[in-house]
């Protein structure tokens, strides 16, 4: 390196020229394009496609000559505000992020402390082990799941069964069928939290701890006052992606309940499915998908004000 | 430390160790152990499963080791179905999906991080800003594309959309701003060609990062279930999760021994490379925060 710092005086080197110039832009520009083409066709266009399909009547029938497709304007939208399958959908996938996500979070950040005070050295494994659902596919989980929940021969009801307890049909019943769901994903998503809690964790100053047990802190109050402040960036993050993802809920209905019964396990991804591939009406699915989409921007951005909005105080 | 010393001089300074062993934190191992054997039963209970015979799998109460260990499950699933084919088909998708991603977010994250052109930051404030679009908002849109280009059915059309994410431009940039400049400008001031450059000196010196692009790329799409669902419609062409899905709602609804070792199937390979490779893959998480 210092040789060819010394020889650069005599290597002169072109800046000025036009042509090195567009030379340089050019160069960024090729190593953009490859990445570049698939995403704008294959994203982008989607991403506003979407929204103009929704303004439309699309069907099976206009896949060949798209412009054949009728502009119906707002008739989608107003068709979501009545439509009560959509409600019911809209309101289970918000049972399940608003009961779904702290729970989560909870979870994994009682692990994190846990592991960070009581486990020394053994604590990859206890990450591993932890982190294996997350890695593993929702299909083949809950497929599993569905087995370890079935009323009669299950093994969760057969283990209550030893206590003396009866349990339900977890998924055959209203009143129990999305709260397993959640359940389901609070076990597979925890792991994910507890990884980056734990590395939050270690991120911070022992000097705090000392100085706070030094002015007679319990730990309770170190967590209060220490911990959980310095964790609210962690936090905020996990909410988003917790959220985002969650959102997004579709496998676990669609294999463990196909969405019943009576819909009290529909999600909106499910629906969307359900009116754009099963009922072919395309148009009609592109809107309740960008219904979706909004309410995932208009989430992340009122956590970020939520979570951020008193950082000074 | 010294700090504190210096104000409370009278205070001996707390020791980093945690004193002996207390009662408080034996119940944190019990119950930590008690989470990690709830995260470990379904997973023992597929494998179990998957060697039962069907009486056995709904008898009551259910066993735990298989009175008669039978691989009549495996063999339904080599001879009745055709889950070799599609493990093939998953292999070669997420396979195909990593290399395109490794391929093309290294070359792009490369521009982003060490070269200097016009809408760069643009550029990249796009790759940011779409770094959470949900995968349903395009469903239709990507099916609409695809039928037009006549790809519906094809392997093509589960990879080409999988095949430039926005998560592994982010993972190669952030990582690649660290590579020192006088590196690549003595290279630069030896002659070498930007492609030469990228090829010989970033691309090795990116290799952790590449690593754990790949696992980051290749578990989620071996793992996805709704797209390929919604465009992959022959069954010779299904993937695992989609063939998997489609017969526990389907015909093998009850077949909860064939069930169980096709979710083995699925899930054990994933398993084996997570253990392998989890060094990176932990590593990238808390580097990036991106989800598997």
């Amino acid at each position: 390196m210092s040789d060819a710092a010394i020889r650069r005086p005599d290597q002169a080197v072109p800046h000025g020229t036009v042509w090195s110039r567009l030379s340089r832009h050019l160069t960024g520009w090729l190593f953009a394009l490859p990445w570049l083409i698939i995403f704008a066709v294959f994203l982008l266009i989607p991403i506003v496609a979407s929204l103009a399909l929704s303004f439309t009547s699309f069907g099976l029938g206009n896949l060949r000559d798209w412009f054949s497709a009728d502009f119906v304007g707002l008739d989608n939208y107003s068709k979501l505000l009545s439509d009560e399958r959509f409600h019911k959908a809209a309101r289970n996938t918000a049972v399940f992020v608003v009961v779904g996500v702290p729970l989560t979070i909870a979870f994994g950040l009682a692990a994190a402390l846990g592991l960070n005070q009581a486990i020394g050295k053994l604590q990859s494994v206890f990450r591993v082990g932890y982190y294996l659902p997350v890695v593993t596919s929702i299909v083949a989980i809950a497929v599993i799941w569905r087995y370890l929940l079935n009323a009669d021969f299950g093994l969760v009801n057969a283990a209550l069964g030893l206590v003396g307890i009866e349990g339900p049909n977890w998924l055959g019943q209203k009143s129990t069928a999305l709260a397993s769901i959640i359940a389901l994903g609070v076990w597979r998503n925890f792991g994910f939290d507890t990884v980056i809690f734990l590395a939050a964790l270690q991120g911070i100053n022992p000097v705090l701890y000392e100085a706070a047990k030094v002015d007679g802190a319990t730990p309770w109050a170190m967590f209060w006052r220490v911990t959980l402040p310095l964790l609210r960036p962690t936090i905020l993050f996990l909410a988003v992606i917790t959220s985002v993802g969650y959102l997004q809920l579709f496998e676990e209905p669609f294999v463990m309940t196909g969405g019943g019964p009576l819909d009290s396990t529909l999600s909106v991804a499910m629906y969307v499915y359900e009116q754009g591939f099963r009922f072919l009406n395309l148009g009609y699915a592109s809107a309740v998908a960008y219904a979706l989409f909004i309410a995932i921007v208009a989430l992340t951005f009122i956590q970020f004000r939520f979570l951020r909005g008193d950082e000074g105080a | 430390m010294a700090v504190d010393a210096a104000r409370h001089p009278a205070l001996p300074v707390p020791t980093a160790q945690p004193a002996a062993p207390s009662r408080r934190r034996w119940w944190l191992i019990v119950l930590l152990l008690l989470g990690l054997a709830l995260t470990a039963v379904p997973f023992i209970w597929m494998l179990l499963g998957s060697l039962k015979t069907q009486q056995e799998l709904v008898q009551q109460p259910p066993t735990w080791i298989p009175e008669t260990v039978t691989t009549d499950n495996y063999s339904r699933l080599w001879s009745r179905l055709d889950f070799p084919r599609y493990f093939w088909n998953s292999t070669f998708i997420s396979l195909a999906i990593t290399i395109a991603n490794v391929v093309f977010c290294s070359m792009i994250g490369y521009a982003l991080a060490k070269l200097r052109f016009a809408g760069r930051d643009l550029l990249f404030l796009l790759v940011i800003a779409t770094l959470l679009v949900p995968g349903s908002v395009t469903l239709v849109p990507l099916f609409v594309l695809m039928s037009k280009l006549d790809l519906v059915d094809t392997y093509w059309a589960v990879i080409l959309p999988a095949a430039a994410g926005p998560l592994g431009v982010f993972l190669m940039r952030q990582f690649m701003l660290a590579i020192p400049n006088d590196l690549l400008e003595a290279a630069r001031v030896d002659g070498a060609g930007e492609f030469r450059i990228f090829w010989k000196i970033v691309v090795p010196l990116s290799a952790p990062a590449i690593a754990a692009l790949g696992i980051i790329t290749f578990l989620p799409s071996w793992n996805a279930l709704l797209w390929p669902l919604v465009v992959l419609t022959s069954q010779e062409h299904y993937t695992l999760p989609v063939a998997l899905a489609i017969f526990a709602r389907g015909q093998f609804q009850a077949d909860y021994g064939l069930l169980m070792a096709g979710s083995v199937v699925l899930v054990v390979p994933v398993i084996i490379v997570f253990l392998l490779l989890q060094r990176h893959f932990t590593q990238s998480v808390t580097m990036t925060g991106i989800k598997g």
